[in-house]
C-alpha cells in the first residue's frame, strides 16, 4: 500500500472517493447477560485500506454482520476502537453507508424518493443538482423507467441496484456491503457482481465487502480477510493480485484457483472448529458450505 | 421518435387510484368470488326464511322471517312505522352515523398520535402503557353510569362511550405498528443522516400505517358496537335506540330492520376505512395488485 492520505475532516462535503481508511484496533464485542455472555468478536484488528475493496469472509454466524454494525456505528464495541481516517467512530453517519443484507429500501418511497432521501433530509445538496445526480444514477443502474415504482414492485436485482444508487448518491467515504447479493438467483447474482465490479473500478471507493461466497470475494477483492470461528479474529489475510479491470473469466485462471483453494482450506478448518465446539448443530452447514464452494 | 418516447413515458406513469380500482373490479368480476358472495347471502336468507316462515322451528317462531321484514322495509306505508320510505328511518341512521363519525374522528385523532409516541419513545411508553392496560379491560358498559354523570343530554355520553372503545383499539394497534417496523429501516435512515424528527416522519409514521389501518377497521366496528349498547341505555334516536324501543313495545319487525340496517351501515363504514387506507398506502396497494390479490 502506498502512503496513507492525510486524515481529513470527514465532514467536508466534496470528499474525493477512495480516501476513507478504516482501522479496527483490538475490537471486542459480545452479547448476552452476565450468565450467558458470548464473545462474538474478540480482540480483532484489521485495516480497510483506502481505495481498496476489502472482502471479509467467514463461517456463517461468525460475526460478519456484527462487524458491519460496528463500522456503521449502530453498535459500539466493548473494548478497542474503530477509526475512520484516524477519528473514532461514535455513531452512524453518511460518510459510511451500509448496503444491507436484506433490502432496506423504504417500501413507502418510490425508487426516486429513496435515492434522494439522504441528501434531501440533510439539505446539503442543491435541489436541481440532486435531481440531476439522481437521474444520472438511475440511468447508471438501469432503473430510469422504474423511478416512480415502489420497491415491492421491483425484482430482487433491481432492488439491489436501487440500494446501491441510494448509497452512492451520498458520496460516502466508505461503502459497507453486508452480503449484498445473498438471496439473488445465480444468474442475477453474476450480473450484479459484474455490475458492481465496474462501479467499483470506476471510482475506487473504499469498500468493505462482507460475503460468504469465496468466488465472489476473489473476483471482487484487492484484499481478502478470512475470519476465524467465534470468538472472531482475523485468521488470514490474502492479497488478491488479479489484474484489473476484472471479469468472470479470471476465476478460471490458475492464480484464482490457487487463491480459492488456500482460502477454502482455511475456512474449512475454521468451520470444523465450530463444528467441534458446537457439536452437531453445525454439521449440516459445514457440509453444505464446502460443497457449495468446491464445485 | 419523440412520439414513441411520450407513449413509453405514459405507459410508465403510475395509474391513478380510480384506474386501479376499475381494473381490479373487472378482474374480480371475472373470478368466482363475487358470485359466491351473492350466493352466500341468498343461501343465508333462504335458511332464515325456512326456519322462521316455513318450518316455524322452535325458538324461531317469535322471530320475523325475511319476507315479512322485507315487505315492511320496502312498504311505502309501513305497518309498524319504519321503512325506507319513512323519514324516521333515515333519522335513526343519520343520528347513529353522526355519532360514529365524531367518535371515530376523536378516537383516531387521539389514538394514532398516542400510539405513535408510545411506540417511538420508550420513556413515554413506560409512563402510559400501564394506564392503557388497566383501563382497557373495563367493559364499556361499566362506564355508562359515569358517562351519564359526566355529560349532559344524549349525545355526550353516547359519543364518549363509542370513542373510548375505539381509542384503545387504535392506540394499541398503532403501537404494535411501530413495533413491527423492521430495525433495518431505522438503521438505513440513521446511516443516511436522519435526525429524530426525520425518522419519525419518514420511518415511524409510514411504517406503522398498515397496522394503523387494520386497527382503524377494527376500531370502527368496535365503535358501532359500543354505540349501540350506549344508545340502548341512553338515547332518543339511533339504530340502537330503534332496536331497544321496538323490543320495549313488543314489536319484532322494526327490531330486525334495525339490526339488518346496522349490519349494512357498519359494513359500509369499514369499506370506507379500507379504501382510504389503500389510497394512503399506494406502495402496498400496488404491490398487492401485482400479486393478483
Ligand atoms: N443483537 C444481538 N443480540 C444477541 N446476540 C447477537 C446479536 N447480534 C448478533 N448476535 C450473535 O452474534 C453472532 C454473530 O452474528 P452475526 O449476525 O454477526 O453473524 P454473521 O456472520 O453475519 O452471520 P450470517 O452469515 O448469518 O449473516 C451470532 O451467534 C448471533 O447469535
Ligand atoms: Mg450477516
Amino acid at each position: 500500500m502506498d502512503q496513507n492520505p492525510e486524515p481529513e475532516n470527514p465532514q467536508s462535503a466534496d470528499h474525493a472517493a477512495g480516501r476513507g481508511h478504516i482501522e479496527f484496533k483490538n475490537v471486542s464485542k459480545g452479547y448476552g447477560e452476565e450468565w450467558d455472555w458470548q464473545d462474538v468478536v474478540l480482540d480483532l484488528s484489521m485495516d480497510v485500506e483506502p481505495g481498496k475493496l476489502t472482502a471479509v469472509v467467514g463461517p456463517s454466524g461468525c460475526g460478519k454482520s456484527t462487524l458491519v454494525n460496528l463500522v456503521a456505528g449502530f453498535e459500539m464495541p466493548e473494548k478497542g476502537a474503530i477509526l475512520l481516517n484516524g477519528n473514532r467512530i461514535t455513531g452512524p453517519s453518511h460518510d459510511r453507508i451500509v448496503v444491507f443484507q436484506e433490502t432496506a429500501l423504504m417500501p413507502w418511497q418510490t425508487t426516486y424518493e429513496n435515492i434522494i432521501f439522504g441528501p434531501k433530509i440533510r439539505g446539503d445538496m442543491d435541489k436541481q443538482e440532486l435531481h440531476e445526480e439522481a437521474i444520472r444514477l438511475l440511468d447508471k443502474v438501469g432503473l430510469r423507467d422504474f423511478r416512480d415504482k415502489y420497491p415491492l414492485q421491483l425484482s430482487g436485482g433491481m432492488q439491489r441496484r436501487a440500494e446501491l444508487a441510494r448509497a452512492i448518491v451520498n458520496d460516502p467515504e466508505v461503502l459497507i456491503m453486508d452480503e449484498p447479493f445473498r438471496g439473488l438467483d445465480a444468474m442475477t447474482r453474476e450480473l450484479m457482481q459484474e455490475f458492481f465490479l465496474r462501479l467499483f473500478e470506476e471510482h475506487r471507493r473504499t469498500n468493505l465487502f462482507v460475503t460468504s461466497e469465496i468466488e465472489e470475494a476473489i473476483m471482487l477483492a484487492d484484499k481478502l480477510i478470512i475470519l476465524s470461528n467465534r470468538p472472531t479474529r482475523v485468521r488470514q489475510i490474502i492479497d488478491i493480485e488479479l489484474p484489473r479491470p476484472r471479469d468472470f473469466h479470471m476465476l478460471a485462471t490458475e492464480e484464482a484457483y490457487r487463491y480459492k483453494s488456500t482460502a477454502l482450506e482455511i475456512l474449512h478448518e475454521e468451520a470444523m472448529k465450530t463444528f467441534k465446539t458446537e457439536r452437531n448443530t453445525q454439521s449440516d452447514f459445514v457440509e453444505a458450505f464446502s460443497r457449495r464452494n468446491q464445485n | 421518435m419523440a412520439e414513441t418516447e411520450t407513449v413509453a413515458a405514459d405507459h410508465q406513469r403510475n395509474p391513478t387510484g380510480f384506474q386501479v380500482f376499475v381494473v381490479r373490479l373487472r378482474r374480480n368480476l371475472r373470478t368466482t368470488t363475487p358470485y359466491f358472495a351473492v350466493l352466500g347471502i341468498v343461501l343465508w336468507l333462504v335458511v332464515w326464511w325456512l326456519l322462521c316462515e316455513v318450518l316455524k322451528a322452535p325458538r324461531f317462531e317469535k322471530m320475523p322471517g325475511p319476507v315479512m321484514v322485507l315487505k315492511e322495509l320496502l312498504s311505502p306505508e309501513p305497518f309498524l312505522g319504519i321503512s325506507i320510505f319513512t323519514e324516521e328511518f333515515y333519522q335513526h341512521v343519520y343520528v347513529s352515523c353522526r355519532r360514529i363519525f365524531f367518535a371515530f374522528c376523536i378516537a383516531t385523532g387521539l389514538g394514532v398520535p398516542l400510539g405513535l409516541l408510545m411506540g417511538w419513545s420508550k420513556r413515554f411508553r413506560e409512563y402510559t402503557f400501564p394506564i392503557l392496560e388497566t383501563l382497557r379491560p373495563i367493559p364499556i358498559l361499566a362506564w355508562v353510569p359515569l358517562a351519564i354523570l359526566m355529560f349532559r343530554g344524549f349525545e355526550g355520553p353516547v359519543i364518549f362511550l363509542a370513542t373510548l372503545a375505539s381509542l384503545y383499539v387504535t392506540t394499541l394497534n398503532t403501537l404494535l405498528g411501530v413495533d413491527s417496523i423492521d430495525e433495518s429501516y431505522f438503521r438505513a435512515a440513521g446511516c443516511l443522516g436522519s435526525k429524530p424528527h426525520h425518522v419519525f416522519l419518514h420511518v415511524v409514521i409510514p411504517g406503522a400505517l398498515p397496522f394503523i389501518f387494520t386497527g382503524l377497521q377494527i376500531s370502527v366496528g368496535v365503535a358501532w358496537f359500543s354505540l349501540v349498547a350506549a344508545e340502548m341505555v341512553s338515547g332518543d334516536y339511533g339504530l340502537g335506540y330503534l332496536i331497544i324501543d321496538a323490543y320495549m313495545n313488543n314489536v319484532t319487525i322494526p327490531m330486525v330492520i334495525g339490526m339488518v340496517t346496522l349490519g349494512f351501515v357498519g359494513w359500509g363504514t369499514s369499506v370506507i376505512v379500507r379504501v382510504v387506507g389503500s389510497r394512503m398506502m399506494q406502495w402496498r396497494t400496488r404491490a398487492l395488485a401485482l400479486e393478483n390479490r
